[in-house]
């Protein structure tokens, strides 16, 4: 490698954050720390029924006695739980706005810094958005429209108020709350995050979407959200999320469950932009995600895209578990890590049907000295006859201090089963870089394009109207200049 | 003078390549490089690019009014240098329409004209393409990749027509293509000649200079122009091989 890419390369570690900016609004919160009492103080801040307080202690008394997962490459302080705040809404905040005029402008404007317009005049055309501040949902868009057509998209607070039978038979299907201890914690302090049903047979006419924002200092934030697709439906949706530089860490903990009945389908899109610390790898969040879908009935199909560019630490597997015959699980995933960024990322698809099928294609970039991990797992059950998998694992490295793994494992019990597995590590290219220079392009603008060629399998899965948004992400995320 | 390359002297990996090289070229004109494999014509071709690999020992480079090594690889390209590859390298999920666009506003930008919108570059292509019977579909494809030698060698001439060089080396462009597609290729050529910009060919072969008549031809051994002259040169070359100027 020359010189001259050195340089570059250099520039474009300095990453720059645009949505670092605090919002300065009065908070309500609970003292730091986790014990029953503050379990008990976000239960009645949400209203909760008591059946929901308990299955949240429940998961607290679990938690105590469980240990943090060690199997990914990762290496970070010791998390303090008792340092934390569970809980930040902004004052006033008891109840859910019934519309904008009651949501304080600082909000508003805060959104449309994001470029989340929530005011009705300004809604993003065809995607209807919930968003989420700390610890409470603001507002919901285009909620009107989708119930005409049965679909429930509400926060999670609400859900639990309003549709109590779903959330009984559903949360915590998929992800048991003594699964580990990520998901124990977040099932004893979740505080919002969305939910979604969509009833047989009806296709969700538009994009559903939810903005996380992070705004409280040393404040977690434990999202929940909950997606049911009943027979026959289907559903696409998407999260965005964003935090301001802070040179503490902060820890999200997210748990996300998906259920698709027979012939339904769900898509899930996540750009994952949390605030990922400075040059230094000081500050950044720690993204600590489980999220878990069951195709539940026959010839269902889950599919997952993700574009990881944010965090300090990214320990996320989007997983699918393959029950219904013929049913489909795909995961897509461009994972970049930059400066000290670590990120250990995969997924787990687990045949349980007979003819079930999935894909995985993963490209992970890594530039300054970041750590990028594949991890992966894939398992055919006994009764999982004729099942396939074909997984992709592609590594680009930009630079020489960072780091590229790929972890894959493969456990079959049914001896039918097809398994394809193709994996690649490369540098970046200096002929590649002559030519598009040659052609007239600077040197950053020739990186970014390359990288985001070597993305296009995963980046063309994203919903037209995040597409452009996550070409751009990624160019941000590479470029030192630009934002 | 146009380009200007006085007492050129290259080396890589401690191995001198070029040897006091000199070379005028005057706008409108069409210049031939000859010689046999190792001679050096490539790495005059890089060389001229602003490829990084090589070390200038000595010499100067003049080209349209500025000291060339003071530009980099981009810089020369916005200036209006063309290298066609012999090798044009693949590059996977890049489509070729906007890697294009964004070429043709580079070079736009530094000229200081008004960038050229998505709507008038489709027309522009589509049309530089069809005279070049270049199929519509393939510009939808990702540059170079899973081209045949052919389609390469074509869409360098495309991007040639597209960007519409001051000077447009084309090395070893003729390599690998058979009589249909080197056809299609000098055409391509032929139709971009002007009185104001130039050509500087390189081959091995004389038969592409059956298609493109050059005014000037110079012979090329070991790092060196050891003969210049007209195209009777190619013919002599044709018939006796380089021996005799060795």
């Amino acid at each position: 490698m020359n010189s001259e890419t050195l340089n570059t390369l250099d520039s474009l570690s300095k990453n720059k954050y645009k949505y670092g900016f605090v919002t300065d609004i009065d908070a309500d919160k609970p003292k730091k720390g986790l014990n029953e009492d503050i379990i008990k103080f976000i239960s009645s801040k949400k209203n909760e029924p008591k059946w929901m307080l308990d299955w949240r202690l429940k998961a607290y008394s679990k938690w105590k006695k469980m240990k943090e997962p060690g199997w990914a490459n990762l290496k970070f302080p010791k998390i303090d739980y008792q340092d934390i705040y569970y809980y930040s809404a902004p004052k006033g905040f008891d109840k859910k706005p019934k519309d904008l005029s009651e949501v304080d402008p600082k909000l508003i404007e805060t959104y449309n810094k994001l470029g989340i317009p929530l005011e009705e005049q300004k809604v993003l055309a065809g995607v209807a958005v919930d968003v989420v501040f700390d610890s409470v949902s603001v507002a919901t868009t285009y909620k009107g429209e989708l119930e005409k057509l049965g679909i429930i998209f509400c926060s999670i607070g609400e859900a639990i108020q309003n549709h109590p039978d779903l959330i009984k038979k559903y949360l915590g299907s998929v992800i048991p709350p003594g699964d580990h201890s990520f998901s124990a914690l977040n099932s004893a302090v979740f505080t919002d995050g969305s939910f979604v049903y969509i009833p047989e047979g009806v296709k969700c006419p538009m994009e559903l979407s939810t903005y996380f924002r992070i705004n409280a200092e040393n404040t977690g934030q434990f999202e929940r959200t909950l997606i049911i697709a009943d027979k026959g439906s289907y559903v696409s949706y998407l999260e965005g999320c964003t935090a301001p530089k802070r040179d503490d860490n902060q820890l999200h903990a997210a748990n996300v469950e998906l259920i698709a009945l027979e012939g339904a389908e769900i898509k899930y899109s996540t750009v994952q932009n949390w605030y990922p610390g400075d040059e230094e790898g000081k500050g950044g969040i720690y993204n600590f995600v489980t999220k878990r879908g069951l195709c539940a009935g026959k010839n269902s199909k889950i599919s997952w895209t993700q574009v990881e560019t944010g965090s300090a630490i990214t320990w996320k597997y989007p997983s699918c578990i393959l029950k219904g015959d013929n049913s489909i699980g795909e995961f897509y995933s461009v994972a970049i890590t930059n400066n000290f960024q670590q990120a250990d990322t995969g997924t787990k698809m687990t045949h349980i049907g007979k003819n079930t099928k999935s894909k995985i294609i993963s490209k992970g970039i890594s530039l300054g000295k970041s750590q990028n991990t594949y991890r992966g797992e894939v398992s055919f059950l006994r009764k999982a006859d004729k099942a396939r998998n074909y997984t992709q694992c592609d590594s680009l490295l930009v630079g020489n201090k960072c780091g590229a793994h790929t972890v894959p494992y493969i456990d079959s019990k049914n001896n039918t089963a097809v398994i394809e597995h193709e994996a690649s590590t490369s540098k970046i290219n200096e002929d590649q870089l002559y030519y598009c220079r040659q052609r007239g392009l600077s040197h950053e603008e020739a990186v970014s394009l390359i990288v985001n060629g070597f993305c296009k399998q995963v980046l063309q899965e994203l919903p037209m109207e995040f597409a452009v948004e996550a070409q751009k992400l990624v160019s941000i995320s590479l470029e030192g200049s630009v934002g | 003078m146009f380009l200007e390359i006085k007492d050129l002297s290259v080396k890589i990996e401690n191995k001198n390549i070029l040897k006091s090289l000199n070379l005028n070229i005057n706008k409108g004109e069409v210049h031939a490089i000859m010689g046999p494999n190792g001679s050096g014509k490539s790495t005059l071709a890089n060389v001229l690019a602003g490829k990084e690999d090589y070390e200038i020992l000595n010499g100067k480079i003049n080209f349209k009014d500025n000291d060339l090594f003071d530009l980099n690889i981009e810089e020369r390209a916005q200036e209006g240098m063309f290298l066609a590859f012999q090798y044009p390298v693949e590059i996977p999920g890049v489509n070729i329409t906007p890697f294009l666009h964004s070429a043709i506003n580079s070079k736009r930008k530094r000229m200081n004209e008004e960038e050229i919108d998505n709507l008038s570059f489709a027309k522009l292509l589509k049309s530089k393409a069809s005279d070049l019977g270049i199929n519509i579909d393939m510009l939808k494809r990702s540059v170079n990749t899973g081209f045949s030698g052919g389609e390469k060698k074509r869409y360098e001439i495309l991007q040639m027509s597209i960007l519409n060089p001051d000077l447009a080396i084309l090395d070893e462009t003729d390599s690998g293509l058979d009589i249909d597609a080197l056809k299609i290729v000098t055409d391509g050529v032929n139709k971009l000649k002007t009185k104001d910009n130039s050509f500087l060919i390189i081959t091995h072969y004389q038969k592409l200079l059956d298609y493109i008549k050059p005014d000037y031809v110079h012979v090329m051994v070991n790092g060196s122009i050891v003969k210049s002259g007209g195209s009777e040169i190619a013919a002599e070359i044709e018939k006796d091989g380089f021996q005799k100027f060795q």
